[in-house]
């Protein structure tokens, strides 16, 4: 067993399921709203990267510049009119919502795209590899692990450094509170949704590059990134990059064990730490 | 010299019921409509297997012997429980005399097992016969409890033609015989990694190693355990049945970590055109099973147009490229045809499948006979054996690829078209 190999291999897998992550953590830590159709949001934007990168004959990575506000538009009216109507003290029509969004997106897509495996052409990036003495990284997985990483650094300034983030951080603690300090939530809530949206492109870059989707591929995009949220714990971006790596980690370990148990294995380092630290590695809020 | 069979199929053919006087007339001169029942996967995970429907269902329509009949169409949404639920529904609201169902062993098992308890006939197709006929089995592991069905058949090829095709093209390569099993865990995954009826045996017989890391999960994100394992045992075959995502992986990740097999022949996931191009440039040289292709020299008994000419034509109305699911689709309605051209009232369950079982049809994917050939007795009188030839997907010039037969020891009245070449 290559063990340097199974560990980078799982670091790397970890960047991708954070990157699915982050979007959901970002809304999940300011609203509280779990976004069941998140994997199905992925998909559409990753249709859209493909759509753009054939028309316009771009590159996927060039393409995600003209997706990128098109699922900021998306994510702010979806907000707005949707998901911003069922937010209130009960906690199930968001997941209704989401859930039936979820349905909705996926038969849509079906209906739009057919049922076609597709993938987005980012050429030789695709197989290209960094020999590096015992383990041979692959270049697109580095890329991945390094946009997770970006990602979470650029919301982190957001949060702490401006003052939409401040904004975003009281709303998250105490919605009526920061209303009383002139902050209008729906308008910070729909700025949220959006944001995440661009992560979910930039997601979306990454599943349609590393491999087919189709429109049935969402819903098993979320539960990784549910997992690494819940792992890294509430409202923390880089407690969801620890949960990502955490859960591909435990799968490249337990594969390298036996491949029969690689998704058991991410399933229960979550179960894991669900038992020993409910409220995720990392906690922010407290509520 | 007219016998009695082509007899009855000319006054089929023309409706004039020549026979009428001799024989009775056949159910498809009668004048009714004869209500046939069609379930396939037309959404969901299985979606593209069931997008020549519509076209199909036209060409149906529109031909002779498609007048005389009324199709009633049901979506399984690539779920076991659905199919069930709506052929139910087309057995007791539409009232149908005959069902047809096609694509996967999830689709054809719970509406074969409708029609069976409720006694209608019915037909299927694009599932191999073992996880058809034994996964329809009350212990699939004990093989002395197994029975054959009253009112359903089934057409296509079973697991042995896959290892037979897939070890006929190895062998036409200079290989170490060290190869590799990717096989997950679902029906198909089981049945081919099945230590006792599926490759293992037949390999050992043939001289080649298996190295098999045992079944992983569908979507899976990660293959550098398998390609490690891989690397060590110096593979240089791999085989499976991956879904085609979890292939993409794994592909991707062996050319990233320096893992090049000599040959690659994997079923389903490289099944449809669209998911080798999604492989890139990498897909060159990749083999599969080819059950029909437009070079396949037979032709369709109700439209009379070649193999070739099926396809150009969905190629035509669609703009795709044509995909191996076709042709069994259109023969599963030469079938619905042929067979009701026999029978005097549609409506006698048992005269139909009398009529299913004695079928001798040149249909566009080969001859359809329920003799037995080829097959173990306990399913001879419910399957009949389509044949089966290699191929490998080449890239054109200008983009795409193009599934070329590359080895046809099985069935040599299909034209092979290259030879087969390795990867590098």
């Amino acid at each position: 067993m290559n063990y340097l190999d199974t560990v980078v291999q799982g670091v790397l897998l970890g960047g991708l399921y954070a990157l699915f992550a982050a979007g959901l953590s970002l809304v999940f830590g300011i609203m509280r709203l779990v976004n069941l159709a998140h994997g199905d949001l992925i998909v559409l934007a990753a249709y859209l990267l493909l759509i753009t990168a054939s028309v316009l004959g771009l590159s996927p990575f060039v393409a995600a510049a003209a997706v990128a506000p098109l699922m900021f538009g998306i994510g702010w009216l979806l907000q707005r009119h949707v998901l911003g109507r069922t937010l209130g003290a009960d906690i199930l029509p968001p997941l209704l919502v989401t859930f039936g969004l979820s349905i909705a997106l996926q038969n849509a897509l079906l209906q739009g795209f057919s049922a076609d495996s597709r993938r987005l052409n980012s050429g030789a990036l695709a197989t290209a590899s960094i020999d590096l003495g015992p383990v041979s990284v692959g270049v697109l997985p580095l890329l991945t692990f390094a946009s997770a990483i970006v990602v979470i650094i650029a919301l982190n300034q957001l949060f702490y450094r401006t003052e939409l983030g401040r904004a975003f951080r009281a709303t998250s603690d105490d919605a009526d509170t920061a209303r009383l300090m002139g902050i209008q939530p729906q308008r910070i809530f729909s700025g949220a949704t959006a944001i995440a949206m661009l992560v979910v492109t930039i997601a979306a870059l990454y599943l349609g590059t590393r491999a087919n989707f189709d429109p049935s591929i969402g819903p098993a995009r979320l539960i990784y990134a549910f997992e690494a949220v819940i792992i890294g714990g509430l409202g923390s971006l880089w407690g969801t990059l620890a949960g990502g790596i955490t859960i591909g980690l435990a799968q490249t370990i337990g594969a390298a064990i036996n491949p029969e148990w690689q998704i058991l294995s991410g399933h229960i380092a979550f179960l894991l730490v669900l038992l020993l630290k409910p409220r995720g590695l990392f906690p922010r809020a407290f509520d | 010299m007219i016998t009695r069979r082509e007899l009855l199929k000319n006054a089929a053919a023309t409706s004039v019921g020549l026979g009428a006087g001799l024989l009775g007339a056949p159910a498809i001169a009668t004048g009714a409509k004869i209500k046939l029942g069609y379930v396939s996967p037309q959404s969901g995970p299985l979606a593209a297997f069931s997008e020549a429907d519509d076209y199909i269902l036209k060409t149906f329509a529109e031909s002779e012997a498609g007048r005389h009949f009324e199709v009633a169409v049901k979506d399984s949404q690539s779920n076991p429980n659905r199919a069930a639920a709506v052929a139910r529904e087309l057995i007791v609201e539409d009232d149908i005399d005959l069902m047809l169902v096609a694509s996967t062993p999830e689709t054809t098992n719970p509406v074969a097992t409708a029609c069976e308890s409720e006694e209608i006939p019915c037909i299927s197709t694009v599932a191999p016969w073992q996880p058809y006929f034994i996964g329809q089995q009350g212990n699939p592991r004990d093989p002395d409890s197994w029975t054959p069905f009253d009112y359903s058949y089934h057409f296509f090829w079973g697991l042995e033609d896959v290892i037979a095709v897939f070890t006929a093209m190895w062998g036409r390569l200079d290989t170490n015989k060290q190869v590799g099993g990717l096989f997950p865990n679902d029906g198909d995954g089981n049945a081919w990694g099945d230590p006792e009826a599926g490759f293992p045996p037949v390999l050992s017989e043939l001289g080649y190693a298996l190295t098999d890391t045992g079944r992983y999960q569908n979507l899976t994100d990660d293959f550098s355990a398998q390609i490690n394992t891989f690397k060590r045992n110096r593979v240089e075959i791999v085989t499976g049945v991956p879904i085609p995502p979890d292939f993409t992986t794994f592909w991707t990740q062996s050319k990233q970590q320096g893992f090049t097999p000599k040959a690659a022949s994997i079923g389903k996931a490289i099944l449809f055109p669209q998911a080798v191009e999604a492989l890139g440039d990498t897909g060159h040289n990749l083999s599969s099973e080819v059950w029909w292709s437009p070079s396949h020299p037979f032709t369709s008994s109700l439209t009379g147009q070649r193999a070739g000419e099926v396809a150009a034509g969905y190629t035509r109305a669609t703009g795709k490229q044509w995909t191996q699911p076709i042709g069994f689709v259109h023969a599963l309605f030469e079938m619905a045809a042929d067979v009701m051209g026999r029978v005097e009232d549609s409506g006698d369950a048992d005269a139909v499948a009398a009529a299913i079982a004695a079928t001798e049809l040149d249909s566009a994917v080969g001859r359809i006979a329920f003799d037995g050939a080829g097959l173990p007795p306990f399913a001879a009188s419910n399957v009949a054996k389509t044949p089966l030839v290699g191929g490998q997907w080449r890239r054109r010039d200008g983009g795409g690829y193009d599934l070329i037969i590359v080895d046809n020891s099985a069935a040599p009245e299909i034209p092979a078209a290259g030879s087969m070449q390795a990867i590098t």
